[in-house]
């Protein structure tokens, strides 16, 4: 118990460092003025201590000076602790382009990630040293959170929506990745490892996984179990707007709205399609909900992700909307 | 320095920090005349009044904040699904709760006519009548309640396992009809505890308790009163009423 | 013969459970919370008994999940929450305006026996099986998952906040209304400032988490779904409606005792307050901001970027009068007459670790360090810093301060030292540790831990342990002088105050008539003043 006993966490990502660093500074703080309060008190307690019985403290009231001045630098000081904080905060939650992206889903009480090339790993990710990883995160039921101490990288995994961390790994070596928001009964027993590899022996390890598994083919293959393509479809029967080269563009809403098309907009529009109504598209979806897991979203999104980019359809007037139906009710 | 410490055993020498050394002196108890209705630990019956009305008023302060919670739950909910709430709120009668608006807006005037002709010492009977009158419209905006309420259960439009929703939102509709139950339930609690109340105003008015000079219950019920109220002026609209403009 | 005073003015349980002396009701309320306070203790007795090992061992996991629970929610709505007020504030606050009692003594004692009924539910809902939720009760988990009795903990919760509710009307009206001739608001005490404070966030934070845990309850039991993500509920309305209220909850605990803290400073140094005003709107200005903070709850759980910043910077400014507070003590110490009894000793311990655990807050506040340390034992080591370490310090040192007063007696001032020193170390030892822990990585709420974290779970254990064996002497030394202390005179501390001109213990209409106050109520009086009689 007594080898082996760290007092700081290891530095491991890019953003690690970034983290200590606000911390060092507001520890410096921390420490600068309990030591210099714990040492008036002391100070004075001994100085000024009690000669007689009689003996009262001396007639001091205030003093406006004083007042400004340890109101004002306290505030300074925290300025720069509040917006070196939220800079680093923002870069948190800001992943750059290319990131390499994995699906992670937390469940009661285990963590199941799925690397697009088509590995599946349960309470284990493998990631590459030395490029950024994005993780988009889903809850299959209560709110659970995704931490690693080393990355300096924590987000809340919520039911019903996604969250995403990004970090860049530096360090090859094993991690703890940890659930940090109470979930039940085996909140602490919902932990893993993270493995971060040499780009050579990532590139290796993922050589394992099938394409055939991948989240893309999953889901293509859900897309045709759950008969979407009735009305997704690339004809002129499509009562349904396409979804070629959808994802990650601005989609027009009834009423004028405009939405981009990202993971969270394909997963509401699985569970719950007259959230948004496509301009142009009546509002006859039917509803998923409680038909696909969050990891089955997951695959359908990475499948409609596959889909690429725009091509043209066939006729060249824009997709023609469905004859209204029968009364409004 | 004048030093009293004989009266004032202590450990320094400080001159004391009233005035009048007799409050701090025990001393018998002695009978002043005063208001029957005064309560001991007042100086006057003025003291009594301010604090009883102030204290009222703090009080429906934390009524608003108990509200408040529900209120801001609403505003996210129908911001996130302003056509599921408006789709959900066509399902609610217009016209009952039209009609308890005007019975709660009348009471209030009943209720102000009560406080009134106990401040004018109005002789016992006329007292009583406003409070009943203002009891019995209290109890009219209840009996619409229920009639409402047993609508909605008969046509399963209570959340949980019988929510059927046969319209395009089913699901902001169920969460529109949690809130629609929770708020009118809540303000529903508080009529029935406000003629709790006022049975007890009542029963006081009727003993000839109240008069030019003491009739500070009387007020505070009515500042209680005109609050469950006000919140049903909130309610209506905001329940009963969106999406009269929507075009489907 | 003895003199009539408010122990001795009515004897038999009737006198005492149907009083309405708001001294008697301080009583009632120090007997309960004092039961309340060993219950809490016990539960977290039972988790540091089980962190002493990485394994989970001791307990079933569902079971530890319930003794952090049920410790969190009995020590903060049963023993924080009501604390100093209903006990300090309740004794203190007549008599420091200059009343014969609260404005309304049949409401105060009715909120004892709310504060009793909604234990009583808590603790039936302990006894048959416990609530594991946390006492942070998040959604979905505890309407949908959660093992145990939420709705009858939830109900509890519900039900004590009405006491906290009334107490807060009784002390505002007071203060507003029955204030003694010549007693300004600025020659109000200290004491007397924070509770007003305390009470504003107490008549309006807490009816918002009264129906906060009212929507928990009805959704579990009746399946409303307000909160349920799969018919569009936000879990993460519930987490913003809940801390709404908890936040300025944790002001509600530390602002009566930084009011404690300013009276202790005070009299032990024979001198006034150093910036009585900035003190008092201090108070204020802490309370009003508390209620804008929440949000610093909630960065890492998908709160807009923005929204975030606006709480970050707001919970930045919210520290800056609390760093007033402590350099104005620290002022009021310099050139006075210092004297180091155990009331001060307990105002010493919580000026300096309220400044550390208030500081560590700020780190908690930058929201780039709170990626790291939210949801780990840096949070759990911060705030008991400050409730532990500031609030429970204040109440302590209040109730040393005061019993004289209160009891008519003298407690043994060795052993009260001694377990004030060793209630310090033992507090440094059990949560210091806990810092290293989080920041590290290790999660709390956690039954099991990897074995690196051991040698700080052990220390913390250990350090828990002569804490409560700290807590543990007062009870003795307090129950001792009931019976066979030192009889106390009206002033034992030569401290100024309206309290410590009347009898030790007081007669129960406290002042014969209203007392006509000339100076601000803490004026030390030097050489050659004058001084305006009657």
């Amino acid at each position: 118990m007594f080898t082996n006993f760290p007092f700081f966490p290891e530095q491991a990502s890019t953003q690690a460092a970034q983290v200590d660093g606000v911390f060092f500074f507001t520890m410096a703080v921390t420490a600068f003025f309990s030591l210099l309060i714990a040492a008036l008190l002391v100070l004075f307690a001994i100085k000024y201590r009690r000669q007689d019985e009689d003996e009262i403290g001396a007639e001091i009231h205030g003093s406006l000076a004083l007042e400004m001045l340890w109101t004002v630098i306290p505030f300074f000081i925290t300025m720069i602790m509040f917006v070196w904080g939220a800079k680093v905060f923002f870069d948190a939650y800001r992943p750059p382009r290319g990131a390499m992206e994995i699906y992670i889903v937390g469940k009661q009480w285990m963590w199941k990630a799925q690397h697009m090339g088509g590995q599946k790993e349960i309470n284990e990710l493998h990631v590459p040293a030395g490029r950024p990883v994005k993780l988009m995160m889903g809850s299959e039921d209560v709110l659970h959170s995704f931490y690693i101490p080393a990355f300096r990288v924590k987000a809340d995994v919520i039911p019903g929506r996604y969250n995403v961390v990004w970090f860049t790994p530096t360090k090859p070596g094993r991690y703890h990745l940890f659930c940090a928001e109470y979930c039940g009964t085996r909140h602490s027993g919902m932990i893993g490892w993270v493995e971060v590899m040499e780009p050579n022996d990532f590139q290796a390890w993922l050589g394992g996984g099938r394409p055939a598994d991948s989240p893309a083919a999953a889901g293509e293959k859900l897309f045709t179990d759950l008969v979407c393509i009735t009305c997704h479809r690339d004809d002129a029967q499509a009562r349904a707007p396409q979804l070629k080269g959808l994802f990650g563009h601005t989609v027009r809403l009834q009423g004028g709205a405009t939405v981009t098309a990202d993971e969270a907009y394909i997963r509401e529009s699985i569970v719950n399609p007259q959230a948004k109504i496509v301009d142009g598209f009546a509002p006859i979806m039917p509803t998923f909900q409680g038909m696909v897991t969050e990891e089955q979203l997951l695959q359908l999104i990475a499948y409609v992700r596959s889909l690429g980019e725009q091509t043209p359809p066939p006729s060249a007037a824009p997709a023609v909307p469905a004859p209204p139906g029968p009364g409004k009710d | 320095m004048p030093d009293h410490a004989e009266h004032f055993p202590g450990r320094i020498h400080q001159p004391p920090l009233v005035a009048n050394l007799d409050a701090i002196q025990p001393r018998d108890h002695v009978e002043h005349p005063h208001h029957p209705k005064l309560q001991h630990h007042f100086d006057d019956m003025a003291q009594q009044v301010d604090a009883s009305t102030l204290g009222m008023w703090v009080f429906l302060v934390t009524e608003i904040m108990f509200f408040g919670g529900l209120f801001a739950a609403y505003l996210v909910y129908r911001h996130a699904n302003p056509e599921g709430f408006a789709e959900a709120s066509h399902h609610l009668n217009v016209t009952w709760g039209a009609i308890n608006t005007i019975v709660l807006i009348v009471s209030s005037l009943t209720m102000a006519l009560a406080v009134r002709s106990a401040q004018v010492s109005a002789p016992a009977k006329t007292q009583v009548a406003w409070i009943v009158a203002t009891m019995v419209l209290g109890a009219t905006f209840l009996g619409i309640k229920a009639i409402e309420y047993t609508d909605k259960f008969r046509h399963n439009l209570v959340p949980g396992p019988n929510f059927q929703w046969t319209g395009k939102h089913p699901q902001p509709a169920e969460i529109f009809y949690s809130l629609y139950f929770c708020m009118t339930g809540l303000h529903a609690i508080h009529m029935i505890i406000g003629l709790g109340i006022m049975s007890v105003i009542g029963t006081m008015a009727w003993r000839r308790q109240f008069d030019s000079e003491y009739y500070t219950p009387v007020e505070v019920a009515g500042l209680y009163w005109h609050f469950v109220d006000i919140v049903w002026i909130f309610l209506f609209p905001l329940l009963y009423l969106i999406g009269g403009h929507f075009t489907e | 013969m003895e003199t009539v005073n408010y122990l001795n003015n009515g004897h038999g349980l009737k006198s005492w459970l149907l009083t309405k002396d708001h001294k008697r009701i301080a009583l009632l309320y120090l007997v309960s919370i004092t039961a309340f306070f060993v219950i809490g203790g016990f539960f977290a007795m039972l988790v540091r008994l089980e962190l002493l090992t990485p394994a989970g061992d001791l307990l079933s996991s569902e079971t530890y999940n319930k003794m952090f629970t049920m410790h969190g929610v009995v020590m903060v709505f049963f023993f924080l929450i009501p604390s100093i007020p209903a006990v300090l504030g309740n004794f203190l606050i007549p008599i420091m305006v200059g009343a014969k009692d609260l404005a309304f003594p049949r409401i105060n004692l009715l909120s004892w026996y709310i504060y009793v009924l909604g234990g009583i539910f808590t603790l039936v809902a302990a006894l048959s099986g416990g609530v594991d939720t946390g006492w942070t009760f998040y959604t979905p988990y505890s309407t949908a998952a959660a093992n145990g009795h939420v709705i009858t903990a939830a109900l509890g919760v519900f039900i004590t906040g009405f006491s906290s509710i009334l107490t807060g009307l009784n002390f505002i009206v007071t203060i507003h209304k029955m204030r003694a001739p010549g007693l300004t608001w600025f020659r109000l005490p200290l004491f007397v400032w924070s509770h007003y404070a305390t009470s504003l966030i107490m008549i309006l934070g807490t009816p918002v988490i009264a129906i906060t845990v009212l929507l928990v309850a009805a959704e579990r039991g009746l399946h409303l779904g307000i909160f349920d993500p799969a018919l569009g509920g936000d879990p993460v309305l519930f987490q913003h409606l809940f801390w709404f209220y908890s936040h300025p909850a944790v002001y509600i605990m530390i602002l009566p005792a930084m009011g404690v803290i300013s009276e202790i400073v005070q009299a032990f140094s024979r001198k006034n307050i150093f910036g009585y005003s900035f003190v008092a709107f201090s108070s204020l200005a802490i309370a009003i901001i508390g209620f804008l903070v929440w949000g610093h709850h909630i960065f890492v759980a998908g709160q807009s970027v923005y929204a975030g910043m606006v709480f970050s910077f707001l919970s930045f400014v919210v520290a800056i009068p609390s760093a007033i507070k402590v350099f104005n003590w620290t002022a009021t110490i310099y050139r006075g007459s210092v004297s180091l009894e155990s009331p001060m000793l307990y105002a010493f311990g919580f000026i300096g670790l309220f400044t550390i655990g208030g500081l560590t807050g700020l780190m908690l506040a930058a929201m780039g360090i709170d990626i790291h340390v939210h949801d780990t034992y840096f949070v759990v080591a911060h705030f008991h810093y400050i409730m532990v370490g500031g609030a429970i310090m204040g109440y302590l040192g209040g109730l040393h301060y005061w019993w004289p007063k209160i009891s008519g007696r003298r407690y043994s001032e060795p052993w009260a030292k001694f377990s004030a020193l060793m209630i310090f170390v033992g507090f440094n030892l059990t949560f210091f540790p806990q810092f290293i822990a989080g920041y590290l990585g290790m999660p709390r709420r956690y039954h099991a831990y990897p074995p690196e974290f051991q040698v700080l779970n052990v220390a913390s254990t250990l350090g828990a342990s002569i804490l409560a064996v700290g807590y543990v002497i007062p009870l003795v030394y307090f129950a001792y002088s009931l019976v066979a202390g030192e009889k106390s005179v009206n002033d034992p501390w030569g401290a100024r105050g309206l309290e410590w001109e009347i009898p030790s213990p007081p007669p129960t209409e406290n002042f014969t008539v209203s007392p006509i106050v000339t100076e601000g109520t803490h004026q030390y009086m030097h050489g050659n003043q004058e001084v305006g009689l009657a």
